[in-house]
């Protein structure tokens, strides 16, 4: 699905990510944990193409296409979401509205013909049942005066509706309550398809006892430092991430 | 891909007018220049009652007293009164009897402008009188119109025949002293609109008149005049293309509303005239003089979403002179290149309870200047006046500008009056947010542009709307910043 081979980027001439090597197969899901400030949302932002990061080393192979030639639409056209971490608002613009131009223009780089209305609607009814999306919000404006938890909730309900092969989810779950969370896990979950791949990017394990990872990896100074199963995410809990600094400050002593 | 500065200075240069085409019908036009004389002639062409002629006459002596006004915040080579022509009519003078008659040509200038009549006829019911350099060509839905004792003609066919409306409301809410545009259109004015909607009739359908400049260097001086008597109600739409031209056209419009007691005018405009090219060169100056005249109880809405021209002069205002009347605003006004647009209201409130609303959305591209100038005057008798304003500006570049200049003028101390202003530029999270969802630039521009000109566009009648929502994309078509 996705290879990332020795990634380096830098934004205002600070390098972020210092070679970052990942590799994610259709039909897994893989978590990302680390500190704050370790680059996570970095990657997050260079993998969907935002303008402002310099990527000055590395590849990523994005389901056969070079994606960091490719341009910020083309690769949410090809497949490629992510759910904010600060989701923007966009006001007088219905969240509707936004999708059906998103859905619309995703069908014509592929050459389908604009969906319906009727389906459109349809379609609108049974995602938004899915993340238990109250049906009044996809009618006002995109993210505007939604409490934090609803930019959340709206952000995969847009990716229900997107149906990515890589959704990528940059701390979906800080901000809500424990029936928040539950709800954007339950969402994930049922998308979840041996088609697709998710990289889920958190701050806490608790998620993660929703969302069974395949594979944890714990980002640090802009490389991942260390990979395991599901169990690592626990004991990234227990201990913090100071151990693992230590572990690689060492190496590098 | 993605865009910086220097990507969004090329592409703004890029655009071109994209109703740039001149339609050769062969017109029958007056010599260059103004004088007494063809003031005369144009009078004399149009078959005028002397009581007309000696409006002209004193409208011209006005005026040749007048000086150009020098306040707005604009910057543009005054025009040469005496190197245009005041009178251009199509050769073809005979009146279409039916759509079948209209000549090939006209029709295909209205095909391109996305205006078929045929279609707007059919799906709409809107009745379209069709002015083009200075004369009524086609007139629809007259017959209907005509049951409900509506009156919807061409000017020059009012002057003729209901002279007695013309002369009792022409000059009564724009005298023809007011400015030195009013006056010189009020002495060389070729033709426009006319409207009476009788008393307690509800108009059924959409009035709408396209304008449109055709004759290189013939000035365009439209009159348009809409009496709503008591209780009835209309809405008015005037939308308006002009083909490309190197020199600049000079438009000096005046409209005039009267709103009867108990009665409703709703006027819309879509104006998006010929800008000028990438340098600033050629456009049409677009100075028109717009107000209306509330009776008790009475509302104006001004609704106007402003594209084109290179220099717009323009405050379309209310006097609310009935107690209890209703003035309201609604205006979005994009300047692109080196466009430049100074555009606001006026309030006026002379009898008691009368209310204001003003919503003004500015949106400045490329390197124009944006200036929303706005007077809210509460006059002494006029307690318990209400006035709401909200101006935003929206800028897409930083070689842009925008400029708000609100006067408020209060000698009611009971008045209420409610101003707020924001300026924000265009956000890149807002775009990078929609590129992410697989939506191209300009569509995300288009979509969070029109999202902040919703309070505008959704006073404008459906279709309208549209056409509207499309000519915002065109005109701010690769200005992101
Ligand atoms: N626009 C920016 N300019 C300069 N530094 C930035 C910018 N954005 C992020 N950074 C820095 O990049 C580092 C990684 O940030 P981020 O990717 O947001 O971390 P995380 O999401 O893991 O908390 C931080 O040190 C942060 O301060
Ligand atoms: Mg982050």
């Amino acid at each position: 699905m996705i290879k990332i081979e020795n990634l380096h980027a830098s934004i205002e001439g600070k390098e972020i990510l210092k070679g970052l090597n990942l590799t994610v197969n259709a039909g897994e899901v893989h978590a990302i944990m680390g500190p704050n400030g370790a680059g996570k949302s970095t990657l997050a932002s260079v993998l969907a193409g935002r303008e402002e990061y310099e990527i000055t080393a590395g590849s990523v192979d994005f389901d056969g296409n070079d994606l960091l030639e490719m341009s910020t639409e083309d690769r949410a056209r090809e497949g490629l979401f992510l759910a904010f971490q600060y989701p923007v608002e966009i006001p007088g613009v219905s969240n509707v509205n936004f999708l059906k131009t998103a859905v619309n223009e995703i069908r014509e780089y592929k050459g389908l013909e604009p969906i319906s209305a009727k389906d459109f609607m349809q379609k609108v009814r049974e995602k938004s049942a899915l993340v238990e999306l109250d049906s009044k919000l996809a009618s006002r404006a995109v993210n505007e005066g939604f409490s934090g938890g609803e930019k959340k909730r709206n952000e995969i309900f847009q990716m229900a509706m997107l149906e990515p092969k890589l959704a990528i989810l940059d701390e979906t779950d800080s901000g809500l309550d424990i029936d928040a969370l539950r709800i954007v896990a339950n969402g994930v979950n049922k998308l979840k398809s041996p088609e697709n791949a998710c990289i889920v990017i958190t701050h806490y394990q608790r998620l993660l006892d929703y969302i069974i990872p395949d594979f944890v990896h714990v980002l640090y100074n802009g490389r991942i430092v260390k990979s395991g199963p599901k169990e690592l995410a626990l004991e990234l809990e227990e201990k913090g991430y100071d151990w693992i600094k230590e572990e690689v400050d060492s190496v590098n002593a | 891909m993605g865009y910086t500065e220097n990507e969004l200075a090329k592409d703004l240069e890029n655009q071109e007018y994209k109703f740039g085409f001149v339609t050769n019908i062969e017109s029958d036009k007056a010599p260059k220049g103004l004088n007494e004389g063809i003031i005369r002639f144009i009078s004399e062409k149009k078959n005028e009652p002397e009581w007309l002629l000696e409006f002209r006459l004193k409208a011209f002596e006005t005026w040749k007293e007048m000086t150009e006004p020098e306040w707005a915040h604009v910057h543009y080579e005054k025009p040469d009164f005496q190197d245009i022509t005041y009178y251009s009519a199509p050769k073809q003078t005979k009146k279409y009897e039916s759509w079948d008659d209209v000549d090939p040509e006209l029709k295909e200038t209205m095909k391109k402008l996305g205006i078929s009549m045929e279609e707007q006829q059919r799906l709409t019911g809107v009745a379209v009188d069709f002015v083009m350099d200075s004369v009524s060509v086609a007139t629809s839905f007259k017959a209907k119109l005509k049951e409900l004792g509506i009156v919807f003609c061409s000017f020059s066919d009012a002057v003729q025949e209901y002279p007695d409306l013309v002369k009792k409301y022409m000059g009564s809410v724009v005298p023809m002293t007011d400015n030195f545009y009013a006056a010189l259109n009020s002495a060389v004015f070729t033709d426009g609109s006319f409207c009476y909607i009788p008393k307690g009739v509800r108009c059924p359908m959409e009035l709408s008149t396209y304008f449109r400049i055709n004759e290189g260097g013939t000035g365009q001086f439209e009159r348009t005049l809409v009496v709503a008597d008591e209780g009835s109600y209309v809405s008015y739409l005037e939308g308006c293309t002009a083909p490309q031209r190197d020199e600049n056209q000079l438009h000096a419009a005046v409209v005039e509303l009267i709103a009867l007691d108990h009665a409703e005018i709703k006027y819309s405009t879509v104006q998006n005239w010929y800008p000028g090219d990438k340098d600033g060169k050629g456009g049409v100056f677009n100075f028109v003089t717009k107000r209306g005249v509330c009776e008790k109880q009475a509302k104006i809405s001004w609704t106007q979403v402003e594209t084109g021209s290179a220099v717009t002069w323009k405050y379309p205002s209310c006097i609310l002179k009935g107690d209890y009347s209703i003035g309201e605003f609604y205006s979005v006004a994009v300047t692109n290149n080196y466009q430049q647009a100074d555009t606001g209201t006026k309030m006026v409130h002379l009898g008691k309870n009368t209310k204001s609303t003003i919503i003004s959305k500015g949106i400045s591209a490329g390197k124009s200047q944006n200036s929303y100038r706005g007077l809210v005057q509460i006059h002494k008798n006029a307690s318990n006046a209400r006035n709401f304003s909200q101006c935003d500006s929206l800028l897409m570049t930083d070689e842009c500008g925008a400029h708000t200049f609100p006067y408020i003028e209060c000698k009611n101390s009971s008045a209420k009056i409610e101003h707020e202003a924001t300026t924000s530029k265009i956000g890149e999270d807002q775009i990078f947010y929609c590129l992410q969802r697989g939506i191209s630039e300009e569509k995300a521009i288009s979509l969070i542009v029109n999202g902040y000109c919703k309070e505008v566009l959704n006073q404008l009648p459906m279709e309208f709307a549209v056409e509207a929502q499309k000519l915002l994309a065109i005109s701010l078509e690769g200005s992101v910043g």
